[in-house]
């Protein structure tokens, strides 16, 4: 890094939270939207999120199916890779943890590729979707996710950058490999751990 | 549907890596606007419609950067950044009242391989304020390779002094829609169906950019002009209000 810009200072930060990782700004009650396709209009009803590849029993649940597992709510910050954070915001769904419990994965996986009705797609580490870290959520603050924010479904794993929590999530392909997804091929970063600012490839 | 198996995007080799640009150049179209153009040390050549991030470092080592597209193309020496001054925004009050010829600012770049147009194929662009800077990117490059006609613009704003690079927009013959003032023969208003029309082509991609409502009534109205999905790329930015 050089040294100083001249004549920057920026926002005072003797009140800086910490919930905020380096380089990132809260954005207060605004929920900015990123999306590189369309927004699509899908009906709840209709929608399926599946698991598959390397498990034991591949499954696809209807709407009404995930609605009846047990069910369960994440509370806390997420972290938009463009440096904006939403802090102490709320979720609700199914924890990936019980859709894998069902699926039974295979001991020869370890990463997964999340996928969405619009064809996005995106990869994480096995490990960062299991053990309370990742949902399958339909609603935010308490009311039905809004579809420009993923809704009627998305994937949330709420401690790595947000564009690995899929919006419109159709399926969890589970692999023996990393598999790039969209903006990971596109020149961002295969794990985006907020904390280590992994924003790019080759941070 | 966008893709999702097609090649991988070539990645750039280098333009990961921080690098002290020099400011050039400072212009203020508007009071609520800085063009800057700077230049930057061992740079990799960009495709129109990509971005970079300006990273700014107070003395104390607390840094802020964002994110902001390129209005140049690879030919021009300089790299050109037109960034609207938000009033509480903490680097782009920096930029458009403190930056002046001479000083380094940290950037890296180019970034975004989705965004992007390489003039070889028909587009219809379609962007909103300082969502229409990459698609001057996409109009300089055009021009440089004597393919004017494969790109078609509509370009949206309050006023024609609040459209970015108005001058140069209305030159190439962009369809030019102000919310607040007639232009021509338009009457003030929003971008609609009509204004689309004319510009829609066969085999054509589309790339539209802008505020995350204007993107949205924008990609609708090129789906419902016949679009497919998957021809369409959206860049959008800013809060929702949702």
């Amino acid at each position: 890094m050089t040294g100083p810009t001249r004549g920057f200072f920026g926002r005072p930060r003797q009140q800086r939270d910490p919930r905020l990782p380096p380089g990132q700004y809260d954005t207060g009650a605004d929920f900015p939207v990123l999306t590189a396709e369309v927004t699509p209009r899908l009906v709840p009803e209709r929608v399926t999120v599946s698991v598959d590849g390397l498990v034991r029993t591949p499954t696809r649940w209807t709407w009404s199916e995930l609605h009846a597992l047990e069910q369960s709510e994440f509370r806390g910050d997420i972290h938009c890779v463009t440096t904006w954070s939403k802090l102490g915001t709320r979720f609700g769904g199914v924890g990936v943890d019980v859709l894998l419990d069902l699926a039974e994965p295979l001991d020869a996986a370890t990463h997964v590729l999340a996928t969405s009705t619009t064809g996005y797609t995106t990869n994480l580490p096995l490990a960062d979707v299991t053990g309370g870290k990742a949902w399958v959520v339909w609603s935010h603050e308490g009311k039905p996710l809004h579809r420009e924010h993923g809704g009627p479904i998305r994937l949330l794993v709420p401690h790595l950058y947000f564009w690995k929590s899929a919006k419109w999530i159709t399926g969890l392909t589970l692999l023996d490999h990393d598999e790039q997804g969209f903006w990971e091929r596109n020149g961002y970063h295969d794990r985006g751990d907020p904390w280590q600012e992994q924003r790019y490839q080759g941070d | 549907m966008i893709e999702s198996t097609g090649p991988a995007v070539p990645s750039f080799p280098g333009s990961n890596r921080w690098r002290s640009a020099v400011v050039r150049e400072v212009t203020h179209p508007s009071e609520r606007s800085v063009i800057l153009r700077l230049e930057v040390p061992d740079r990799v050549d960009h495709l129109p419609g990509q971005h970079y991030v300006i990273r700014l470092t107070a003395p104390d080592g607390y840094s802020a950067s964002r994110s902001y597209s390129l209005a140049s193309i690879p030919s021009d020496p300089l790299v050109e950044f037109y960034i609207d001054r938000l009033p509480d925004g903490e680097v782009s009050t920096y930029l458009a009242d403190i930056a002046e010829v001479g000083d380094v600012l940290e950037v890296r770049g180019p970034i975004g391989g989705w965004f992007v147009w390489r003039a070889d194929r028909p587009a219809i662009g379609v962007g909103g304020g300082s969502g229409v800077v990459p698609l001057v990117s996409m109009l300089r490059q055009a021009r440089e390779d004597g393919v004017d006609g494969l790109l078609n613009l509509a370009v949206a704003a309050r006023s024609l002094a609040d459209l970015p690079y108005g001058e140069e927009l209305v030159d190439a013959d962009a369809v030019i829609a102000l919310s607040r003032e007639s232009f021509r023969l338009r009457p003030a208003g929003r971008v609609t169906d009509v204004d689309l029309i004319p510009l829609i082509a066969a085999q054509q991609d589309a790339y539209v950019c802008g505020s995350a409502p204007f993107a949205e009534s924008a990609s609708r109205l090129l789906l419902e002009l016949g679009l497919p999905g998957s021809g369409i790329r959206v860049e959008r930015f800013g809060p929702t209000g949702t």
